[in-house]
């Protein structure tokens, strides 16, 4: 029976979301090849029940590392730690999200394996026996379907883009014993970003803005918006306003900044440079508001408004506010 | 500190416009404008701040034909002492994994306390700088925006996670970071400084000299096939929405409303 192995990731022992994606992701693979979807989770004791959820998604089977050192991301002890399990199964595929953590970890353990990796993966296909991945390069403006001629292929999957969706079984769930590493690179405390927003990168709607407002003052509408539109809503901007110092770096949005595929992106005042398009042309909705008619973010929004920002967005978020009583 | 700096020529893509070549397999790439990728400039500057504060020599390496000495000079106008040109037609066509075996066998050749690269590149692929710590055995951090160093002990360094927030990690030399952008602002490169750096002999290793066996790397050691490359369709143009504030925000409801976006 031919398996894929998805990588859950956890914080403060709850379930990321796109936990759920990547285990939809690998679904999709097992069930073109026929076979089944265990899941690796790795944290501190109680994050095997915890994942045990993934079964709603399809997870036959869920391997728990469960270790009271292994609570926060640990370099060298996650990569040991999911390194055996993969050696351990004869899997086909192993999927990591790319997150923070994954895009740290799956370089790692395709090399202790000695392995190749296809990183930011945007679809998945099976044909005959071999899985297509497709990635963008050239900062979106190209796309490659790859294959890896090496088992198991690793390959790391982009949040947003692989729609969590149900596949409802009754996983079950192993723990399986941990050994911490003695570690070169020790985590000494985090620094958590201005704000409660969600990371841009894998929230499901994005207000961003860029220079035509103004001042970082100006910003109080699009986070009025934000607020609006309800929970789970990110801040994005532009890099002339990363670059400027109005807008924390990690909101960046672009090609030298993250790269996002939400449901819904609003483009506030900015004019949609080749850079920052390069970061979220694949989002399914894009609404842009800018003065400028020829701006370039109108040839890849689906809804355009030529107008004033700091007219048409306050009384959206009004009317947004009305509509959801 | 003695730091080598990995960095690599890429089509700039705010140039060029990309399209596919005649049989599918790459890129066009005639008429293509390069340049150094992005994210090397960053790391070039934090390895040249890094050196200017605790001494040493910043060293400039590239996997690249003869193209690439262009690139490797510049980046040491910036203020390296060192370049090293890492040449041979068995490297091309290496994958990622392929790049960072070669990268390794030339760092196992030098005696460095640190190795920065780019967070990623052209590609998006941001593996080459975790897969030469792993092939190291040295520890790594990705997407590093600080980097604090001591006199003695290990290095403090900040990387972007998540939501906005910075996990600050002590991390013992030798080690491997790739760095954010953002981390500094790079210095600007002139012609002067390019002359400056004219005159210093750049050595070019090959596979032999590198102690890297062929099929190892380049096409025959890669195990990531490209079966095609397309051109993403153009979205339509907008749909404009035209009328009174008023008319456009019940519009945009109405469509946010259609489409799930209010709840």
């Amino acid at each position: 029976m031919s398996r894929i192995l998805a990588i859950a990731e956890q914080r403060d022992g709850a379930l990321k979301r796109i936990s759920q994606e990547v285990v939809t992701a690998a679904r999709q693979v097992a069930d073109g090849i026929g076979g089944e979807v265990d899941v690796v989770v790795v944290g501190a004791a109680g994050i095997g029940a915890a994942a045990k959820a993934l079964g709603n998604y399809g997870a036959d089977r869920v391997l728990a590392v469960e270790h009271e050192a292994l609570g926060a991301y640990s370099p060298e002890s996650y990569t040991k730690a999911i390194a055996d399990q993969v050696q351990a199964g004869d899997y086909f595929a192993v999927l990591f999200p790319a997150t923070a953590v994954g895009r740290d970890l799956a370089p790692r353990v395709a090399a202790r394996l000695d392995v190749p990796l296809a990183s930011e993966a945007t679809a998945l296909e099976i044909e005959g026996e071999e899985l297509v991945i497709r990635r963008p390069v050239y900062a979106g403006k190209a796309f490659v379907d790859l294959t890896l001629d090496a088992a198991p292929r690793i390959v790391s999957v982009r949040a947003n883009i692989f729609r969590a969706h149900e596949s409802p079984r009754e996983a079950t769930v192993e723990t399986v014993a941990a050994e911490p590493q003695p570690s070169k690179a020790r985590v000494r405390e985090v620094h958590a970003g201005a704000g409660d927003k969600p990371d841009v990168a894998e929230a499901t709607v994005v207000v961003a803005g860029g220079r035509g407002l103004k001042d970082p003052e100006n910003w109080k509408i699009l986070e009025d918006l934000a607020d609006a539109l309800g929970d789970g809503v990110a801040l994005g901007a532009s890099r002339a306003v990363v670059d400027a110092g109005w807008r924390p770096h990690a909101e960046q949005v672009g090609q030298t900044g993250k790269v996002v595929s939400p449901q819904l992106y609003f483009a506030v005042a900015l004019s949609g440079a080749i850079q920052h398009l390069a970061g979220m042309r694949t989002a399914t909705t894009i609404v842009a508001v800018n003065k400028d008619p020829d701006a370039p973010i109108f040839k890849v929004a689906d809804y355009g408004i030529v107008g004033d920002a700091f007219e048409v967005i306050p009384r959206l978020a009004d009317e947004i506010r009305n509509a959801r009583g | 500190m003695e730091i080598l700096v990995c960095v690599k020529r890429v089509p700039d893509p705010a140039e060029n416009e990309i399209s596919i070549g005649p049989d599918g397999g790459d890129i066009e790439r005639d008429d293509l404008v390069y340049s150094v990728n992005e994210w090397d400039n960053y790391a070039v500057e934090e390895a040249v701040r890094i050196a200017e504060r605790t001494g040493g020599n910043v060293t400039i390496v590239s996997v690249d034909d003869d193209e690439g000495e262009e690139v490797v000079r510049r980046q040491m106008a910036m203020g390296a002492s060192q370049g090293l040109l890492l040449t041979d037609e068995a490297f091309e066509g290496s994958d990622g994994l392929g790049t960072a075996t070669i990268l390794a066998a030339a760092a196992k050749n030098g005696t460095y306390d640190l190795i920065l690269t780019g967070a990623q590149a052209d590609d998006g692929a941001a593996q080459v700088g975790g897969m030469l710590a792993a092939l190291l055995d040295w520890p790594y951090a990705s997407v590093v925006n600080l980097v604090e160093t001591n006199s003695d002990g290990p290095l403090r360094i900040g990387r972007e996670i998540d939501g906005g927030s910075q996990e600050i990690n002590e991390i013992e030399t030798p080690c491997v970071l790739s760095i954010q952008t953002g981390i500094n602002e790079p210095r600007y490169v002139g012609v002067r400084g390019i002359r400056k750096v004219a005159s210093i002999e750049l050595p070019v290793m090959d596979a032999e000299a590198l102690g890297i066996s062929a099929e190892t790397v380049g096409t025959a050691g890669a195990k990531v096939r490209r079966v095609d490359y397309f051109v993403p369709e153009q979205r339509a143009a907008a749909e404009m929405i035209e009328g009174s504030t008023e008319e456009i925000a019940d519009r945009i409801v109405d469509l946010l409303r259609a489409q799930g976006g209010i709840r």
